[in-house]
């Protein structure tokens, strides 16, 4: 076949690669076991959604949970039976952990429901083929069970060129790829003109296999020229060195385009995306045939076995019973592994199930695999710097994470560290460094973990701090805005009064012997009903601040014209030759008047401030407003951007097999609900936003809003509608002018002196009922 | 039934630290025996008396640590630095002295910072340059080789004695011991190279480098080969001391004029060349760690010796060299970090923050 350059990786170790005593034999079926377990989350991702209960029966196919959201997969039966169990089981992982499985009592019959095979797969759009891969339940079958139609849609900005499918399989002891290889090379090449076609043909397509499988080379290519030569494609197959860890699939990606994948990025970022052969096959077997994967090749390996071979084995049969079947020594097995010895993990009970991801159960006797010897000093020989394929500095990290240096570690790129554990093979001092990062990649993450949680305490607390400082602010304006009220109020008040101690005045200078001066109507307005009237009604007239301003403004305008006439009137009552006393009183009064109008002044000018700083205040309390919506939007987008790195990061795991992609998937779930409660509080404030303008929509000035709120605080304080506030108000003023008119006609009939007064005040009133039942009609509008 | 539970990876290389030091005390026995071929017994007692109180002190400090003896003693370090150190030393040193020495060099530069894998120094070497200042007397006085001794003098047992003991008239002594080639050539500056060649005893019965010395280096060449073939460590820091150090001497060899600063072949062969390049500068605890580090500091330290030698005041400079650019390794490191895979640049080891 063509020649393709080959890039070499650094480092890489040569550890005696066991894989012939698996391939001896021929690939065996595993029978139908007496119970299947199928753990809801076999892959990177939320776990899937049971759609079956307990008691139902199902067949062979069946789809029994369904992939929750696009980082899932489905899960179908293995076989027909019934339902036994949905419930907590012990299953394959290097904590010994539990989690949700669906238990299958299989009836025996193994009855299948019908399949939907596709006679045409070729001619099938790419969103029928990724619909059918994610329908089937496809993961990837090489590592930590990535689901397959995430990869087969790349982003719409990203163009792959480059297909590579890995068939590496570096670990030693494993062969279920080569068996796969070797006896299902017509399916996988199909599955590779499968993929490629969903990838839109891309340039290259590379099938990767390391030249310690001959076979499986040469099958492959033999295939890949007829299907090169039927089909018009240009499949390549390439043969590299075998080294530990050409598999990885970074290094793979180095060795056949000489490329390297930008830390923290997916190789989709260079146009690259890598399928491994088993998913290849399944792709093949799902589009085609519409056959869910409910099987795969694992190898099965080990000297406490008694038969070592690879078996095709249905997903959810229990590990102990896969052993049972190759004669399986218990008492001399050593440790008993899921994967490879270089990378896989050691289980501490049997009875877990074998998933999507299982390609190797490794049963070793203790001659085999001794026990490491102890730990001794790290001499600094720089072996494991020479050995590892990441171009890191296994020594330094191992220093630094003895003595929890986490920013060093960081900087020296801990988190390239693939955990291939070629450093830890090769150390002459047996120092577990894999598990040295392990733990502290673990304690970043915690701390990483940690800062967060206090990152978001701290923001909830900023959150409360600008919650209350926007509270007080609110109160603030409020606070200002009653209080220009009330001064208006008062003003008002005052400049009534001096009206009708001018008149009074006026009356005692025209009667100046009349002695008992009857209380003109006026100063009933002093009732505490019509303190609050009038402060609905200023508040109303508030409105508008300018209006209000020109009212108060003219309140001043005409005390100091009254004070005028006050003079005039009194300088006359000097020159008829009143009663001192008298003249002195009305001095007192004209004093007293300009004292008011003084204040009034005051405090037109201070409601000119208040106006302004009504003004600020509200803008302040705008932007406090609009703060917490930004910082939601803020909070939201780092979210975003924490989970795309944590996506990548979690693919790269995924893509490398590493045990950290467990931890690192829960880490893109736990993002994905902060990201969603981090939208739910940025409508929140979006919407409350808008909402609280929306109850004043005819006020954008800030001013009015504020005096607005005033107003409320009024009408909260005589607990009425403005309406019935305003009906009081009227109430009140006619019965008050019907008063007020039965005393100007007693007054006309025993022809008062006061008679003018009380006319005045009539007037007055009538002025004022018609002000009110305008204010009432137009609060009945206004509602 | 529950199984062992382990961290990846399950399988390991055979290779050890015990297996590393056993290599390496393998690699010195070529040396070993030329030197004794030469120049006597008194390499062996050298040796015998290091290894007694290199284990000897060893055993106290671990048990005064509260280590696990003989745990650590598997390690064979202490054995190295005293094998080391033994063949440094003017063979058939007092016992006193080479009791002084192993002191410096275990208890002081090894376990006085942390033991095995925390000196940042050479043990065998600071426990030499600790002899040569406070002994230059006794550090300065090397044996004269077989042929240009007192005949059979230095196979004798009860001479031997007699200079490890003490008790060996000093006239005798003087019959025993002759300049190293070294100091000839350094002592003779009137005289060309060739002159040099043909005038001294030590260099006209020699071939190349001074009779004796080159053996005793070409010894310890195989001994470092089969090292690095053995892959005990890398190529890197031993050539590149040796290619700087024969750079400078061809640079400076003037031809072989009186001002020379000695051939290319001399400074290859004689003095602790060889000893300092594949036994010396490998040692990985007190070295750089990286390869493109190793290479640096393997030229540093080839440039110093030559510098040292020719230019300063001691006989031979590997022991300084060495010791100097211990000094530097930590900062050798911190700018040879290699590229990590996915990176564009190597980061400096202590620029932390992330990307
Ligand atoms: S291989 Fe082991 S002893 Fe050697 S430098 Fe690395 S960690 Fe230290
Ligand atoms: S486990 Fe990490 S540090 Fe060790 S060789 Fe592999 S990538 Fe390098």
């Amino acid at each position: 076949m063509t020649s393709h350059t080959i890039w070499e990786v650094p480092g890489g170790i040569h550890p005696p690669e066991n894989k012939a005593q698996s391939m001896a034999q021929a690939l065996a079926e595993c029978p139908l076991a007496p119970e299947y377990i199928l753990p809801l989350n076999q892959h990177i991702g939320a776990p899937s959604a049971p759609l079956v209960s307990v008691g139902q029966s199902v067949k062979k196919y069946q789809l029994i949970a369904d992939a929750e959201g696009i980082f899932s997969a489905a899960l179908h039966a293995p076989t027909s039976g019934t339902i036994s169990a949905i419930e907590e089981r012990l299953i394959a992982h290097p904590s010994g952990l539990s989690a949700p499985c669906i238990v299958i009592a299989p009836d025996g019959l193994d009855e299948a429901c019908p399949l939907e095979p596709c006679e045409q797969p070729f001619a099938l759009e790419h969103a029928a083929i990724v619909a059918k891969i994610r329908q089937a339940g496809l993961v990837g079958m090489g590592g930590a069970g990535f689901p397959s139609a995430v990869k087969l849609n790349p982003h719409a900005n990203t163009s792959i060129n480059t297909l590579i499918i890995n068939g590496t399989e570096c670990e030693p002891y494993i062969t279920a790829d080569d068996m796969l290889m070797q006896t299902h090379t017509h399916e996988l090449l199909e599955g590779v003109r499968l993929l490629a076609h969903t990838l839109g043909n891309p340039d290259n397509v590379l099938i990767g296999v390391e030249d310690n499988k001959p076979e499986a080379i040469a099958a492959l290519q033999e295939a890949a020229h007829k299907a090169n030569q039927k089909h018009g494609c240009d499949i390549q197959v390439v043969s590299f060195p075998t080294k530990y860890p050409s598999g990885g699939e970074k290094q793979l990606i180095y060795i056949l385009t000489g490329q390297e994948v930008e830390s923290g990025k997916i190789p989709a970022s260079l146009g690259i995306v890598v399928q491994n052969v088993g998913t290849a096959v399944a792709a093949w077997r799902a589009v085609r045939y519409g056959e869910p994967l409910i099987e795969r090749i694992t190898t099965v390996v080990g000297q406490s076995l008694q038969v070592q071979r690879n078996m095709r084995v249905r997903i959810g049969t229990p590990m102990n019973f896969v052993l049972e079947q190759n004669g399986f020594m218990a008492s001399q097995s050593a440790r008993l592994i899921v994967g490879g010895p270089m990378m896989g993990y050691a289980l501490e009970q049997t009875c877990v199930p074998v998933i999507k991801t299982t390609n190797c159960l490794l049963a070793p006797s203790h001659s085999e695999m001794p026990e490491a010897p102890p730990q001794q000093a790290c001499i600094r020989c720089g072996h494991c710097a020479e050995a590892c394929p990441a171009g890191l500095l296994p020594q330094q990290l191992y220093w630094y994470a003895r003595s929890d240096e986490h920013e060093k570690l960081e900087a020296h790129h801990l988190f390239d560290c693939i955990e291939c554990g070629a450093c830890s093979y090769v150390c002459p001092s047996s120092i577990p460094l894999v598990q040295y990062y392990r733990a502290a990649k673990g304690d970043i993450r915690k701390a990483a973990a940690d800062k967060l949680k206090s990152d978001k305490a701290r923001e909830r607390f900023e959150h409360r701090q600008e919650r209350l400082a926007k509270e007080e602010a609110a109160k603030e304006a409020k606070r200002q805005a009653r209080k220009a009220a009330a001064e208006l109020n008062k003003a008002k008040m005052a400049a009534q009064q001096a009206a009708t101690e001018t008149s009074h005045s006026q009356n005692l200078a025209s009667t100046s012997t009349h002695k008992d001066i009857q209380p003109p109507a006026i100063p009933a307005i002093a009732s505490a009903e019509e303190l609050v009237a009038n402060a609905a009604t200023a508040a109303k007239a508030q409105q508008d601040p300018t209006l209000d301003k020109a009212r108060l403004s003219r309140t001043v305008e005409s005390l100091a014209s009254s004070i005028t006439r006050m003079k005039a009137q009194m300088a006359e009552a000097v020159s008829e030759g009143l009663d001192p006393s008298r003249i002195e009183k009305m001095a007192a009064k004209l004093k007293q008047t300009e004292l008011k109008a003084q204040e009034a002044k005051t405090k037109l000018d201070a409601f000119d401030k208040t106006l302004a700083t009504g003004v600020l205040v509200d803008a302040a309390a705008q932007k406090m407003m609009a703060s917490p919506q930004d910082a939601a939007a803020k909070t939201l987008s780092s979210l975003q951007k924490r989970l795309s790195k944590a996506q990548e990061l979690h693919l790269e795991a995924v893509n490398e097999n590493k045990p950290s992609a467990d931890a690192l998937k829960q880490g893109v779930i736990k993002l994905e609900q902060k990201i969603e409660e981090a939208k739910q509080a940025l409508s929140e404030a979006q919407n409350a936003a808008p909402s609280s303008s929306s109850s004043e929509p005819q006020q954008p000035d800030a001013a009015a809003a504020a005096i607005e709120r005033a107003k409320q605080k009024v009408q909260a304080a005589a607990s009425m509608t403005p309406e019935q506030k305003a009906q009081a108000a009227v109430e009140s003023l006619q019965k008050r002018l019907s008063k007020a008119q039965e005393r100007y006609a007693k007054a006309q009939e025993t022809h008062d002196e006061n008679l003018e007064a009380f006319a005045t005040g009539v007037e007055k009133l009538e002025l004022k009922l018609k002000a009110a039942m305008e204010a009432q009609q137009e609060g009945s509008e206004q509602a | 039934m529950a199984f062992l539970r382990a961290s990846s990876p399950h399988t390991h290389n055979p290779n050890t630290t015990h297996r590393v030091m056993r290599e390496v005390l393998l690699a010195t026995l070529p040396g070993v025996a030329v030197l004794t071929w030469f120049f006597g017994l008194g390499t062996l007692s050298n040796i015998l008396i290091a290894c007694l109180f290199g284990l000897g002190l060893e055993a106290a400090v671990l048990k005064m640590r509260g280590r696990p003896i003989a745990f650590y003693l598997k390690d064979l370090s202490a054995l190295v630095t005293a094998v080391l150190l033994a063949i440094a030393l003017p063979p058939a040193s007092s016992w006193w002295l080479i009791g002084v020495g192993m002191i410096a060099s275990i208890v002081v530069a090894k376990h006085l910072y942390g033991g095995l894998g925390y000196n940042p120094f050479n043990p065998a070497m600071v426990g030499y340059v600790v002899l040569l200042i406070s002994y230059p007397q006794y550090m300065t006085l090397w044996l004269a080789p077989e042929n240009l001794s007192v005949q059979g003098a230095i196979f004798d047992i009860t001479t031997l004695f007699e200079l490890v003991f003490g008790g060996l008239a000093s006239t005798t002594m003087d019959g025993l011991t002759a300049a190293t080639p070294l100091d000839v050539f350094k002592q003779t500056a009137g005289l060309t190279a060739q002159d040099i060649y043909a005038q001294k005893a030590i260099f006209s019965q020699g071939l190349f480098a001074g009779a004796g010395y080159e053996w005793v280096n070409i010894a310890f060449l195989l001994g470092g080969l089969y090292l690095l073939m053995r892959k005990v460590f890398t190529w890197h820091a031993p050539i590149a001391m040796l290619v700087t150090l024969a750079l400078f001497a061809t640079v400076f060899y003037d031809a072989g004029s009186s001002n020379s600063g000695g051939s290319p072949l001399l400074h290859l062969f004689s003095g602790a060349t060889m000893l300092g390049a594949f036994f010396i500068v490998t040692d990985p605890v007190s070295s750089a760690t990286s390869n493109r580090g190793r290479l640096i500091y393997g030229a540093l330290i080839g440039a110093l010796v030559y510098i040292i030698r020719v230019w300063g005041n001691y006989p031979d400079a590997v022991a300084f060299a060495v010791l100097l650019m211990n000094f530097a390794a930590p900062f050798i490191d911190y700018y040879t970090v290699p590229r990590t895979y996915g990176h564009k640049k190597a980061q400096r080891a202590t620029h932390t923050g992330g990307q």
